[in-house]
């Protein structure tokens, strides 16, 4: 099965899921004066299902072996995955995650160093003398354009400070 | 006429006024240049500044000066890094980014530049003369036509975006749409589909959705494939800004026509900068022929210069409902509707009566606009491009960071991170599989629009037979199918004139 193929499937299982939301579960929890209104909350996604179910199977029936089988230039074979740089991509996007998780408990500014040094050394980078001053002069930089000439408040510090 | 132009020009040309456009033009350029803030952002963040300022013709000659300005930087970030900040450059990215792959990041910048420039003018000089009569064309239009016309938008996005898949453009786009229905419907101010999750009740915040389909996918094909980052020539210096004589002749027509395309399009409240970019890289990939269009999406300096051209256009025509009618045509006019109603001064038809020397001012304020970033932005184009020389072990965390921080300021909530890391990977993974993203994003944007227009004819009809009763109504549909068959008859001709005479048994 090709991962085209696959995707529209699970398309297609979710605009099932997301059809019978609207068919059946929003439609018995409508309240007795709306019975009578010509739109409701679940009339869009009514017609929505039904254009998901029709459009995703025809993307289940017509993508096969042929379709896709030529990586333009510049494209990713996803199916040698292997021969590109995995490891990085899942070390940054964990790094992403790891930012998320601590962004409010270590504060914005110890935060954005670990980010910005982390990614770095990730990639290969190993001179700390020039990484660390411009990770630590960004989060600083960015943190005062964003909270005193913006005004959107960020917490600098940790939370026990 | 003559009287408000000479009253715009006295207030335009006051120091004061000079300095707002031009300080708009740069704060915009340069802050539309981050990927994640894009008009939008920037002027809901300049409405405090605005409104200290406290005269209104000069607060609003700011916030122009800076629209412009975010449009064309974010039509940088899109050429430069595959970047789009905002919907309105996403068509930028489809041949800007592989110009510059190329080595050519400087004619690209050059093009978008005069492009923009010409689009704007045109656009000004447009609004100047047909304001009002425009205004009577658009009241025309009645929520049945506009559901129509976002339809037709749609399909003619899945029809040319899916570059010979129309059914995974479709896909993509009716995606978009379910995506759209998460968090409060129209007229319903009850939660769907939440699964009981608060933090999706207010849906799911389009910048980080932009950011998981472009800036994200982008990035990680530069980590996955170091090759990418490898700009050609030497090592990004910028040369080659200048356009040949040849070159300039090929755009010059697609200039001409979606300045005016784009003007129109910009008028139609809903429609905006995104449908006109999108919809002129459409119709000049069809206009093209033989090798002229299977350049488009590989580097073609018309792809360019199409949607470039049409949002800048778009942009001013979007002043038109929002000036004459009082009625926002887009995100960013909602914006400067609110901060003009700050301001005391309520747009409408009363507004050229009431308050001409504000109308006027700010209808010369755009033209002196254009000049002012085609005049900042040619010289600067060589300093803007040393993005490139950045190296990658700095760009790509950069590039990260600032997809991060521009869908976490917005909200101010780090459960978007979470969002935008996961819908990041699930967008890469459908880029593998050759699905288009764009049609998503813009089945998105147009999504709660396409909703409250259909509620409100709905309502009015009593039901959907609007879509047979009403000849314009109808007309536009039936575009919009016509639309989705055309690639595959156009392809079905072609085997039959293929096959030629040997088919005759």
């Amino acid at each position: 099965m090709t991962l085209d193929r696959a995707i529209a499937g699970i398309f297609l299982l979710l605009c099932l899921i997301y059809g019978y939301t609207a068919f059946v579960t929003m439609e018995a929890n409508l309240l007795p004066f709306e019975l009578n209104m010509t739109f409701l909350p679940n009339t869009m996604p009514k017609w929505l299902s039904v254009l998901g179910v029709i459009v995703g199977t025809v993307v289940v029936v017509q993508s096969g072996p042929t379709a896709g089988a030529e990586i333009d230039d510049g494209e990713i074979d996803y199916r040698n995955l292997r021969q590109y740089k995995l490891g990085q991509a899942i070390f940054l996007l964990a790094l992403m995650v790891a930012y998320a998780l601590l962004l409010r408990p270590i504060g914005f500014i110890a935060a954005t160093t670990l980010f910005i040094a982390g990614g770095s050394m990730i990639l290969g980078e190993r001179n700390f003398k020039v990484l660390l001053p411009i990770a630590i002069f960004t989060a600083f930089f960015i943190w005062y354009l964003v909270q005193e000439l913006l005004g959107i408040f960020l917490r600098p510090w940790p939370w026990f400070i | 006429m003559l009287e408000g132009l000479v009253l715009g020009l006295s207030t335009a040309f006051s120091i004061q006024n000079l300095i707002m456009v031009v300080a708009g033009c740069l704060l915009g350029t340069f802050i539309g240049m981050l990927p994640g803030l894009g008009p939008m952002s920037i002027i809901a963040i300049m409405i405090p500044v605005a409104i200290k300022i406290g005269d209104p013709s000069a607060a609003l000659i700011l916030l122009a000066g800076v629209y412009y300005g975010a449009i064309f930087g974010g039509s940088t970030s899109s050429i430069l890094i595959n970047a789009p900040g905002i919907a309105g450059t996403v068509a930028t990215a489809f041949d800007g980014y592989p110009l510059a792959r190329k080595g050519k990041a400087g004619k690209a910048l050059t093009i978008a530049a005069i492009a923009s420039f010409t689009g704007g003018t045109v656009g000004a000089i447009l609004l100047m003369g047909f304001a009002p009569a425009l205004a009577t064309v658009a009241l025309l239009f009645h929520s049945a036509e506009y559901f129509a016309l976002m339809i037709v938008g749609l399909s003619a996005i899945a029809a040319f975006a899916g570059s010979g898949n129309v059914a995974k453009a479709l896909m993509m786009t009716v995606l978009g749409l379910i995506l759209a229905t998460l968090g409060e419907s129209a007229q319903f101010n009850a939660p769907r589909f939440t699964m009981g999750i608060q933090d999706l009740q207010s849906g799911v915040s389009f910048i980080t959705l932009a950011m998981a389909l472009f800036a994200l996918p982008e990035a990680l094909y530069l980590v996955l494939d170091p090759k990418r980052s490898n700009t050609g020539g030497a090592g990004g210096e910028i040369k080659d800004l200048r356009i040949t004589k040849a070159e300039a002749k090929k755009i010059a027509p697609v200039i001409g026509r979606q300045s005016i395309q784009g003007f129109l399009i910009g008028v139609m409240p809903g429609a905006g900068a995104t449908i006109a970019s999108f919809l002129g890289y459409a119709v000049e990939r069809n206009i093209a022929k033989g090798e002229e269009q299977a350049e488009f999406g590989k580097g073609s300096i018309k792809g360019l210069a199409a949607p470039e051209t049409a949002n800048n256009a778009a942009c001013t025509g979007s002043f038109v409902p929002l000036l004459t009618l009082g009625i926002p045509g887009s995100g960013t006019t909602a914006i400067l509707l609110g901060a003009l109603i700050a301001l005391n001064i309520t747009p409408g038809p009363r507004l050229m009566v009431d308050n001409p020397s504000i109308f006027w001012a700010v209808i010369i304020s755009m033209y002196i606009g254009n000049v002012v970033l085609l005049i900042l932005n040619l010289p600067l184009i060589p300093y803007i491009a040393k993005l490139l020389l950045v190296p990658r072990n700095y760009l790509i965390p950069f590039i990260l960071f600032f997809t991060m921080m521009g869908s976490y300021i917005g909200q101010n909530n780090a459960t978007e991170l979470l969002m935008l890391t996961g819908m990041g990977i699930v967008a890469t993974i459908m880029r593998f599989a050759g699905f288009p993203l764009a049609p998503m994003l813009i089945g998105f944007i147009l999504g709660q629009m396409l909703e409250d227009n259909f509620a409100r004819a709905m309502n009015l009809t009593d039901g959907v037979s609007f879509m047979w009763e009403r000849p314009m109504t109808t007309t536009l549909l039936v575009l919009a199918v016509v639309l989705i068959f055309l690639p595959s008859i156009r392809e079905q001709l072609a085997k039959i004139r293929r096959r030629g005479v040997a088919d005759g048994d």
